[in-house]
């Protein structure tokens, strides 16, 4: 086997909605492959599929080297996962959760207590591991469910959004774990999140998914090389009127419009915002902020997709699919 | 759950018990208890389908999927889980019965309350587990329950002779999978004969929990977190 993970034309259907549309990616033993993309995206779905509870409308998907269909117990056994949503028993401590996890996954009673100390420790949990789930926080519940997912020693590892909705300490220690348990355990990785500065920060090698599809994939770092120069925004009333003229300059490499912004590409970005906001002023128009910052993972997305990642969430578009997706769990 | 079955036993139970002669019995509530240790064995067996809906609900459901148990055993364990609760239930009434002064089983027969009890419970646990895995709202789930469980409790004899019982009823008894528990149960703790022959109560109730906890395990395998 070469690839931890390797999917082949993975598709799924809810319905009329395809939300993970002819997926063919490979992923390398020791990765730490982030999946970035909007709510909605697929992102959930293709994880589903990959740790075998969502059976695939079409196309296979290998992980550890096992067939998801034909294999799933296999696979099973060599992957360990953190839910989007909480999974973990409420009603159990920090302790039996673990226990219970060891159990299921065929360990014994001596092996499981030194893993559980272990892994304990790993998300430093070690003095609330004998309390109630139920009074834990949501970040030290996170924090349960990646050192619960870490017990039976996986191979691979997913994590679906694994910082959505902590305070950006937690979140920070959440990602020192994951490069933790990459680089010190070893273990192949696949993130989801919708955060850029999670991809970007984190991984690899960063597949940037948009309505089921993988519509880029690199290393973060060329990526964003791709934009070749500095990003302008420029925040105008009436962009769209602004565009076209832009578009028509030399040293403009790329306009794109999202909301009340004009995002130019441009190389050597403080020579040319004078001359940017005098081709407004000449059209009669009023610059209301001006930015200039390198290009970011956020950028990428908007060349590729022409919108936003964040202007998603909460569109009604995008609630109809979160509903569907949700009626689906 | 364990309330409903001790107040019909004692209520209407101790209300009837003066008014109502059964033929056979010396008293309702050597009729009745039998009845209601059914009840008790039904209702706790076919409710403790819920603890799916809240391993769904709280997510839990997902943890144990992607682990590498086969489904079918993660279902047995539901079941023999279930049903051993319902029979310690059951259990309890028999006691509390005892106690209020109904006929109790001879000590060599005990064996055979015991047996119709769990086969029961296996068979009502099945169909509980068979619902939950189709259902997704935890309070939806003892609505459609109760819709199934009242009419096959009250269609069962548990409350009244089948025998003296008009002629529709008794069609509707005859195809109730309670009538025949109740019935087992009965005459191995009064040793009167039943309405059927106790070797048909043994092969309807094993042959129907056979059929639920079949049915209960191809639904959970296709099941969805």
């Amino acid at each position: 086997m070469s690839h931890a993970i390797e999917t082949q034309n993975l598709t799924r259907k809810f319905g009329d909605l395809v939300a993970v549309n002819h997926v063919n990616l490979q992923i390398e033993k020791g990765e730490l492959f982030g999946l970035l993309g909007p709510n909605g995206a697929g992102k959930t779905t293709f994880i589903h599929m990959l740790c075998t509870i969502l059976p695939p409308t079409e196309g296979t998907a290998k992980v550890a080297g096992f067939d998801t269909h034909q294999n799933s117990d296999s696979v099973r056994a060599a992957i360990g996962i953190v839910f989007q949503d909480p999974s973990v028993d409420n009603r159990l401590t920090g302790r039996e959760n673990l226990d219970f996890h060891g159990r299921v996954y065929g360990m014994e009673k001596t092996q499981r207590e030194k893993r559980i100390d272990e892994v304990l420790k790993l998300v430093e949990l070690e003095k609330r591991a004998n309390a109630l789930v139920e009074t834990y926080s949501s970040g030290m519940r996170r924090r349960l469910e990646i050192a619960r997912g870490l017990m039976h020693h996986p191979k691979i590892m997913f994590l679906d959004e694994p910082t959505l909705g902590l305070d950006p300490q937690t979140r920070r220690k959440i990602w020192e774990y994951v490069q933790m348990l990459n680089k010190q355990e070893g273990v192949t990785v696949l993130l989801t999140t919708h955060y850029m500065d999670e991809a970007e920060y984190l991984c690899d090698r960063v597949g940037i998914i948009d309505y089921g599809k993988i519509i880029a994939l690199d290393e973060p770092e060329k990526l964003k090389d791709q934009l070749e120069g500095d990003i302008v925004s420029l925040e105008v009333p009436q962009p769209k009127k602004y565009a076209e003229v832009f578009r028509g300059i030399k040293y403009v490499k790329e306009v794109k419009v999202v909301g009340d912004y004009l995002y130019l590409t441009v190389t050597g970005g403080e020579k040319t915002i004078p001359k940017l906001m005098d081709i407004v002023a000449r059209r009669g128009g009023k610059v209301q902020s001006v930015g200039l910052r390198s290009p970011t993972l956020e950028d990428v997305f908007i060349r590729y997709t022409g919108r936003g990642i964040r202007e998603e969430e909460g569109g009604a578009k995008e609630q109809m699919r979160l509903w569907a997706r949700a009626r689906t769990r | 759950m364990i309330m409903m079955p001790f107040l019909w036993l004692a209520i209407i139970g101790g209300g009837l018990g003066g008014t109502v002669i059964i033929p056979g019995y010396e008293s309702y509530t050597d009729f009745l208890a039998s009845g209601v240790i059914g009840m008790a064995v039904l209702f706790s067996a076919t409710i403790s389908g819920i603890s799916v809906l809240w391993d769904k609900q709280f997510g839990f459901m997902k943890e144990i999927l992607v682990a590498p148990v086969s489904r079918i055993s993660i279902m047995l364990g539901k079941t023999l889980g279930g049903s051993t609760i319902s029979i310690i239930q059951g259990l309890l009434i028999l006691l509390v019965a005892g106690l209020i002064g109904a006929k109790m089983p001879e000590p060599a027969w005990f064996f055979l309350v015991l047996l119709f009890m769990i086969i029961l419970g296996l068979g009502f646990v099945g169909l509980g587990l068979a619902v939950a895995s189709k259902i997704e709202d935890p309070i939806a789930f003892p609505l459609v329950m109760n819709f199934i469980l009242m009419p096959l409790i009250f269609t069962s004899g548990a409350f009244f002779p089948l025998s003296r019982a008009p002629e529709w009823l008794k069609s509707i008894a005859y195809i109730n999978p309670v009538s025949y528990g109740v019935d087992g149960i009965r005459e191995s703790i009064t040793g009167v004969s039943g309405f059927f022959p106790l070797w048909l109560d043994f092969a309807v109730l094993a042959i129907f929990s056979l059929v639920t906890i079949l049915l209960g395990a191809y639904l959970f395998k296709k099941m969805k977190a």
